[in-house]
């Protein structure tokens, strides 16, 4: 040994030879200039980074700050102030229209012909003889009255009261017409026209009209979805979580599902709405556009998350917990049930709502299940139609109206808020659960 | 076979009482604190030039904070700070003028560890004087990387697979490249954070005589937990302990005739 | 109405047989618990198990099949001139029946005969709910009395009872093999049925799309074409746009946050990146059309460049900030997944900081970056509501990233918004297209994910 260490060390070389020798290189002001060249370098690298994270959180901003802008002003609505004489014979044959004419045609004395008048019916909403018929089945006594009554108004005349109309370009540009304008402005200064906080926009379904439309429909249809999604992908989920963690031998079988379940949860989303077009409509003839069906083809589609998380948050409990139950004599599914179950369930919680919150803001599969049609109707059950919050989204943002461009922004708004709901809670979860063996 | 019948088995040609070396760093009131916790109490100790110093001490007890203080590698640690004053040369090694990139260029390391660069055996020693401008060109680049391997004594192994992963190579071999690697960038000090504890026996001889070569031309401070290694490889030795420095000699002295209890105790095998 | 009354009975047939079981366990060694096999809640289990298993699995058969075999049954009655058309009148003719039943109007006068089958076939569903009632809960009962009659002090309920629930958990862990087999299979089959109309080679490498079909079935000269080249080339190119914004930016992102931001910092800004990770994509295409694509088009008319108002390149870079955050995590993983030990080593020989990065780091993380950027591409190619709402129809062969171009996942949504007969060619090579696209993500997943996993390895 040491001779073979002796031959080695003849053979040792002198230290490297530089003409100015590098121990001076250090000290030289070649080395000096090349110092300063590489801490100008780190700087750039490392002002790269930092943009790149500014980046990052500009496209943040700008994109929650200009949907916020457009759709704040949603959250209003547009209502005219009309006297109404409710005539019992108009009322008798369900004609509320007249009514509301009447009393708007009375606040504009000076106009008399057809057109004019045209105008000014175009003011009201098409829904506001529902609204009016509403009122009067709340309030009988109102007929034979004149009574004072804030009905919605159109669309237009939300808008321009909105200011989102640019009252300086001609009229061909600005898409809205003088006499209109006019009308509106009339109304206006006489104290007629006012804003109130929108109900409409949680409570109606959808309409071709954007005052009247309303995403109480898609918000019922997103709940129904989700809840189907809910019942089948967690019991599901954590089932084949618990049995792939704890019992699974680990052979080829068990890794060829495990591989699966990986690749599952990377398959393009619209892919499972293809898988539900053919097997859930086509196969089984469930019927289109059915919360049913979109809940299904969610829980396929979350079950790999949620097996995932569930692995992680059962791994995360220490073996020792499994010795201790097993030890005293609790068979093994006896020891999962009630001693590793119980410890790794909040982390099993936390992945669960970060799988619902995916599946609430999912869109393409369900539009492969029909959940696209137009419903006006409120869907009631699970084999209802129905449509959901992000594809009522994908829909309004389709229409050419500027104020359903509104509406689209303000439906964001409440699905965003609605996401930032669940993962408040799922990081509530986790503080309060948070565990550290 | 206690230390001291080792030391005097194994005499050295060298262990001359030591004539009065230049110091090549020197450490005064040397405090480090992670966060809260103080790591080093106020530490003063010479680096003289073209010896081994060996640092022991129990775990825990500062001297690899201390050693990387030497070369500034704590400034990389968050919530680390640094109180005394080190001198290179006379350098104030945490002052203005001194670049913590040209200083560990002048001080390299070797880690506990091997821990090639997932690159070729040549790319892990040329990495040095490629960042550093060192060679001017191919051929000068090439005598860098083949004279380094043969001060590390790993020319003769490696020399037909100069392209293959560093990783390829042995635990020991692994090291020496390390070492190959520190030495790329012509030091004037070496630092070595326990080198042979990842090793086996004939790996650590390796390493040990290479120290000892590496002498000539370097100051090397070795830090061990093994006190066979540190009474083979250096001429000084300092004792840590709880942050202290305990007592600092000649390592003959240390381990044939403590000043302190407590180093009596350690090197007995009383505790540590 | 009747499934709900069933399942209300199951359940409280279960009930009672926990009860049962239990309370007879306890009873048959007189309240000497210790001399059972099992403890008496086991036994309660077993009765409980018997009581609903079965009336459950019932249930579930007789749902599947009593819609077919009702409508058998009813089309088996109406006359041969309603029933003798092709397969796509007959479809039409069982949804009529259908809505009729459900009181839906189709808006027509329904012949007589179909209204007929309808009143029938509302009657058939109803007897059945009502005999699917009658059966499973006599079935529920049948199985609490025998499982009662089993229970004894050496019946050995509890591993009885395990078995069943092994047997539910194996179950439900083979939920993901059948999804997977289920993809595979219909997209497979439509897709076949897709290829003996349209030979693959057009198809893959046909030029020309326009999947209008001919209306009526002797204009054969006006059949579609389904040349899917041009939206191959559209959603590489959009895919290459989101790239160029999403990997450098994604990386040097995880760079900075995970190398040089303060942990203060990090706490904060990791979050805010994971934000827009959970953005939902219909919002992501709504920002593009209505914010990115008008802006790229005025930044390309202010340097002259003629934009269209569809342009890939507002939906590429939309998608690119939808992917930064995922190549950003992903890269983060596998940044920190390289040992602090090399980068010691790195900094020990004087290297700073970004040539540690560069020069050590990255190399040493370089498979884990490029299966990140795979996966990304993946995630890329299959995103759909960013480029259905921003890059438009037109199935254009170009390469200028400037120009209204159509990918893949566009097309197959727009095939099957809306009502769509499923025979016809058009509807089939949605199928087609789906298949392309599964098969390609699923290859870039396979090796990202196991390129993933090797290099984990590596540093564990």
């Amino acid at each position: 040994m040491t001779d073979l260490i002796e031959r080695e060390t003849a053979a040792v070389p002198p230290a490297p030879v530089r003409a100015a020798g590098p121990r001076s290189h250090y000290k030289g002001e070649a080395f000096a200039r090349r110092l300063r060249a590489r801490h100008a370098a780190e700087r750039r690298f490392r002002r790269a980074g930092a943009a790149a994270v500014a980046v990052a959180a500009l496209m943040l901003v700008l994109l929650i700050g200009s949907i916020a802008a457009r759709g704040a002003s949603a959250f209003w609505e547009t209502r005219i102030r009309l006297e109404v004489a409710l005539d019992p014979a108009e009322v008798a044959s369900g004609n509320y229209t007249a009514p509301l004419r009447r009393a708007l045609h009375a606040q504009f004395p000076q106009v008399t012909d057809r057109a004019g008048r045209r105008v000014l019916n175009d003011l009201l909403s098409s829904g506001a003889p529902y609204e009016l018929e509403a009122m009067v089945a709340r309030d009988p006594a109102m007929v034979g009255t004149v009574r004072t009554v804030w009905v919605r108004a159109d669309d237009e005349i939300d808008q321009l009261a909105k200011g989102h109309y640019r009252r300086d370009l001609p009229e061909g540009e600005r898409g809205l017409s003088d006499a209109k304008v006019a009308a509106a402005d009339a109304l206006a200064a006489a104290g007629a026209l006012a804003q109130g906080f929108n109900t409409t926009l949680f409570t109606a379904g959808d309409s071709r009209e954007p005052e009247q439309a309303g995403m109480g429909g898609a918000i019922v249809g997103s709940l129904l979805t989700l809840l189907v999604t809910m019942l089948l992908s967690v019991p599901v989920g954590i089932a084949a979580a618990v049995y792939l963690e704890e019992f699974a031998p680990k052979n080829r079988w068990t890794g060829l599902i495990e591989v699966n379940i990986n690749n599952l949860a990377a398959v393009p989303s619209i892919i499972f709405g293809l898988l539900g077009l053919a097997v859930f409509l086509g196969f089984f003839g469930l019927p289109r556009s059915a919360p049913l069906v979109g809940g299904l083809v969610m829980a396929l589609m979350t079950l790999p998350v949620i097996i995932i998380a569930a692995r992680a948050a059962l791994r995360a409990v220490p073996p020792s917990i499994r010795d201790a139950a097993l030890a005293i004599g609790a068979s093994p599914l006896q020891t999962v049930l009630h001693h590793v179950l119980p410890l790794a369930l909040p982390g099993i919680l936390t992945g669960t709502i970060i799988g619902m919150a995916r599946a609430l803001g999912e869109t393409a599969p369900l539009l492969m299940i029909g959940m696209v049609a137009f419903i006006v109707d409120i869907p009631h059950g699970l084999t209802d139609s129905a449509t959901v919050l992000p594809v009522q989204i994908y829909m309004w943002a389709d229409s050419p109206e500027r104020a359903f461009t509104e509406r689209t922004s303000a439906a964001i708004l409440v699905l965003l808020g609605f996401l930032v709901l669940l993962n408040g809670v799922a990081v509530i979860l986790r503080r309060i659960f948070e565990r550290r063996w | 076979m206690s230390i001291r019948s080792q030391l005097k088995l194994r005499p050295r040609a060298d262990q001359r009482p030591a004539a009065p070396v230049a110091a090549k760093m020197v450490a005064r009131g040397v405090r480090v604190s992670y966060g809260a916790k103080p790591a080093l109490k106020g530490i003063d100790l010479d680096i003289q030039e073209n010896r081994v110093l060996a640092l022991i001490g129990p775990s825990g007890c500062g001297k690899s904070t201390f050693l990387r203080c030497l070369n500034r590698m704590n400034d990389t640690i968050e919530g680390c700070r640094v109180e005394g004053r080190i001198t290179l040369d006379g350098e104030d090694v945490y002052g203005r003028t001194i670049d913590p990139v040209q200083l560990r260029a002048r001080v390299g390391m070797v880690f506990q560890k091997p821990n090639p660069f997932p690159k070729s055996i040549y790319d892990n020693v040329a990495y040095g004087p490629r960042i550093h401008g060192l060679a001017s060109g191919r051929d000068e680049l090439d005598e860098v990387v083949q004279t380094s391997l043969k001060r590390a004594g790993l020319w003769a192994e490696v020399r037909e697979r100069l392209r293959e992963p560093g990783t390829s190579l042995s635990g020991g071999q692994q090291q020496r490249l390390c070492i190959a690697r520190a030495i790329a960038v012509s030091p004037e000090v070496i630092l070595m954070d326990e080198p042979c504890s990842a090793l086996d026996p004939i790996a650590t001889a390796h390493i040990e005589e290479l120290i000892d070569e590496l002498r000539a031309n370097y100051t090397i401070v070795i830090v061990t937990h093994n006190m066979q290694q540190a009474a083979r490889v250096s001429q000084r030795t300092a004792f840590f302990h709880l942050g202290e420095m305990v007592e600092c000699d000649d390592t003959e002295e240390i381990f044939t005739n403590p000043r302190d209890e407590r180093t009596q105790g350690y090197i007995t095998g009383r505790y540590g | 109405m009747q499934p709900t009354l069933l399942a209300l009975t199951l359940v409280l047939l279960t009930v009672i047989g926990f009860l049962a079981g239990r309370s007879r366990a306890a009873a048959s060694v007189g309240g000497r618990v210790a001399e059972l096999h099992s403890v008496p809640s086991y036994h309660g289990l077993y009765v409980a198990l018997w009581a609903g298993l079965p009336a459950l699995l019932l249930f579930v058969a007789w749902t599947a099949s009593e819609g077919w075999l009702a409508m058998q049954l009813v089309l088996s009655g109406l006359p041969d001139r309603l029933t003798a058309g092709d397969v796509q009148s007959l479809s039409l003719l069982k949804a009529d029946i259908l809505n009729l039943a459900r009181g839906i109007s189709t808006g027509r006068e329904p012949d007589p005969a179909v209204a007929e089958a309808a009143r029938r076939y509302g009657a058939l569903r109803d007897l059945a709910g009502w005999s699917l009632l009658a059966v499973g809960a006599s079935l529920a009962v049948a199985g609490l009395a025998w499982g009662r009659h089993r229970i004894g002090p050496d019946l050995r309920a509890r591993p009885a009872v395990e078995r069943v629930v092994r047997a539910a958990l194996v179950v439900c862990s083979l939920v993901a093999i059948l999804t997977t087999v289920g993809i595979v299979l219909s997209l497979l089959f439509e897709a076949l049925r897709f290829f003996s109309i349209v030979s693959p080679a057009d198809f893959l490498f046909g030029t020309h799309w326009s999947p209008q079909v001919a209306m009526r079935a002797d204009q054969v000269g006006s059949s579609g074409s389904f040349g899917a080249l041009p939206l191959f080339a559209g959603t590489l190119l959009v895919t290459v746009v989101a790239m160029t914004v999403a990997v450098p930016v994604g990386l040097m992102a995880a760079i900075y946050l995970s190398e040089y931001a303060g942990r203060g910092m990090r706490t904060w800004l990791k979050p805010t990146l994971e934000i827009l990770a959970g953005i939902p994509t219909v919002v992501y295409g709504f920002f593009a059309a209505l914010t990115m694509a008008p802006a790229v088009r005025a930044a390309g008319e202010a340097l002259g460049l003629d934009v269209s108002s569809e342009s890939a390149l507002a939906a590429g870079i939309v998608m690119g900030v939808m992917i930064i955050p995922f190549v950003s995590s992903l890269s983060d993983d596998v940044i920190n997944a390289v040992p602090q030990s090399l980068r010691d080593g790195s900094y020990g020989l004087g290297a700073t900081k970004s040539e540690t990065i560069r020069q050590v780091v990255l190399p040493a993380a370089l498979p884990g970056v490029v299966a990140a950027v795979m996966l990304a591409v993946s995630r890329a190619i299959g995103e759909t509501m960013i480029v259905t709402m921003a890059s438009g129809l037109t199935a254009n062969l170009t390469a200028n990233p400037l120009q209204a171009v159509t990918t893949v996942t566009t097309q197959v949504a727009a095939l099957l918004v809306g009502d769509q007969e499923f025979d016809s060619p058009k509807t089939l090579s949605a199928f087609g297209l789906g298949l392309v696209l599964f098969l390609v993500t699923l290859c870039l997943n396979v090796v990202a994910l196991r390129v993933v996993r090797t290099y984990r390895e590596r540093y564990d």
